[in-house]
């Protein structure tokens, strides 16, 4: 086998050149990449724990229409009564991996537990969503669902926000996964799809279903020995 | 060679004359998504506005130093920041209006209006016209969708500003706040202008002769 003959040198000139105008050509961009990413840091960093306040309030705010439905939460004889919540994060060993939940405990004002609503999220069709589901106290049914957060097409799967298709979830019991349909639910388990929205709709499905799989043990035991 | 517009000019032009959205069409993803009500639309405003004034003041400033082949990355560098800072403040300052605009202030970046302004005026002008040429076209442009939004709020909520200013016995045309409502009110509103536009220059061109 002949050795490959050795590359000819690249002519000192030539590369200089190259490097010269590559540099020259893109200083600019680079500068202002740097300037630029250094100063969103510096307003994320100023804004940052300010957005996570506002939506951990909208949380917190959202709790009660989630557990007691959203005509028992408006109710202003309840106002009054209003649920306590306290956040708490569980952790799930699923597949060898560890998932982490935050979950909202409400009790009533006498003490007593008023359900649960976890934090889930997963695909969408468009990007994450992020959901508040609600449980009653002894996890064996859903008391409600909220979209915290979704970049779904709007005008059709944004619609997994309105309470018109997030109210089907309300009381559906967590012994058996929550069905799409297209149209026409009929069993007790089943809910109907949005007309055009199929995939936003089974998405939001999916995580409800993954989320009552994964919690439905862990919030049931806390449940037992809320009550010991 | 044509003697380049004034400040003032620059104003002018973008108020009406040079509308960006009656006479330009351009910015119409916004205008159609965001003007089911004042509110949304003027917040929508603002928010341009303030990214195509820091834009075309950046632009402006670094405007001798631009290569042809690198300015359209530059141009949207300098959007795309100043569009992450304004969705960031709307998410800390205005949270619930942040939620309703969702996706629409991030797609400003790849608002033509403002690439447009940063290409047609503010790399080849001074920072003053720049600044000038910004506030007219914002104002165009707030102009434009304050208008959408009225139309299409008064007719299909009976509302303005979420104050209801038609009588309660009004059936609200929920298919003004709906999509095919804005498709419908910029189309007529879109004729209306030019239509008032072909007569004054009609005119003009009678008195002229």
């Amino acid at each position: 086998m002949k050795p490959l003959p050795p590359l000819d040198p690249i002519a000192s000139s030539a590369l200089e050149r190259l490097k010269h105008n590559y540099i020259l050509q893109a200083w600019l961009v680079l500068m202002l990449a740097l300037f630029f990413g250094a100063s969103l840091a510096v307003v994320h960093l100023r804004l940052g724990p300010r957005i996570e306040q506002n939506k951990a309030n909208e949380t917190r705010h959202r709790i009660p229409e989630i557990i007691l439905g959203s005509a028992r939460a408006e109710d202003p004889a309840r106002q009054e009564r209003a649920l306590t919540s306290s956040a708490r994060t569980i952790s799930v060993k699923k597949q060898g991996r560890e998932l982490l939940y935050t979950v909202y405990e409400a009790r009533h004002p006498e003490g007593n537990l008023a359900g649960w609503v976890a934090k889930a999220a997963g695909q969408g069709y468009a990007d994450k969503v992020e959901l508040l589901i609600g449980f009653s106290p002894s996890v064996d049914a859903i008391t409600g669902i909220f979209v915290l957060d979704q970049k779904e097409t709007p005008g059709l799967g944004n619609k997994i926000t309105t309470v018109d298709w997030r109210s089907q979830f309300a009381e559906i019991k967590t012994a058996q996964p929550v069905e799409v349909i297209k149209s026409g639910a009929k069993r007790p388990n089943q809910i109907d799809a949005i007309t055009g929205a199929t995939i936003s709709s089974r998405s939001v499905t999916r995580i409800v279903n993954t989320t009552v799989e994964d919690l439905r043990g862990p919030l049931a035991a806390l449940a037992r020995n809320a009550k010991d | 060679m044509p003697v380049a517009p004034t400040p003032a000019e620059r104003f002018i032009q973008g108020i009406l004359p040079e509308n960006p959205v009656y006479r330009q069409l351009l910015g119409l993803c916004p205008t159609l998504a965001v003007t089911n009500g004042l509110k949304a639309a003027l917040t929508m405003a603002g928010a341009v506005a303030f990214v195509l004034f820091c834009a075309n003041i950046v632009t402006s400033m670094i405007r001798h130093l631009l290569k042809p082949h690198l300015r359209i990355v530059i141009f949207t560098l300098i959007i795309a920041t100043f569009v992450t800072i304004t969705d960031r403040f709307l998410a800390a300052y205005m949270y619930n209006m942040s939620k309703t605009l969702g996706p629409y202030i991030p797609l400003i970046i790849v608002n033509c209006i403002i690439i447009c302004r940063c290409e047609v005026c503010a790399s080849r002008q001074s920072m003053f016209t720049a600044a000038a040429d910004a506030l007219g076209q914002a104002g165009g442009f707030a102009l434009a969708l304050a208008s959408i939004a009225a139309v299409r709020e008064v007719l299909g909520t009976g509302q303005l500003f979420g104050i209801q200013v038609l009588p309660t016995v009004w059936p609200n045309w929920i298919i003004m706040i709906l999509p095919p409502g804005a498709f419908m009110t910029l189309g007529l509103l879109l004729g209306a202008v030019n239509w008032i536009q072909l007569r004054r220059s009609e005119k003009a061109g009678q008195t002229s002769e």
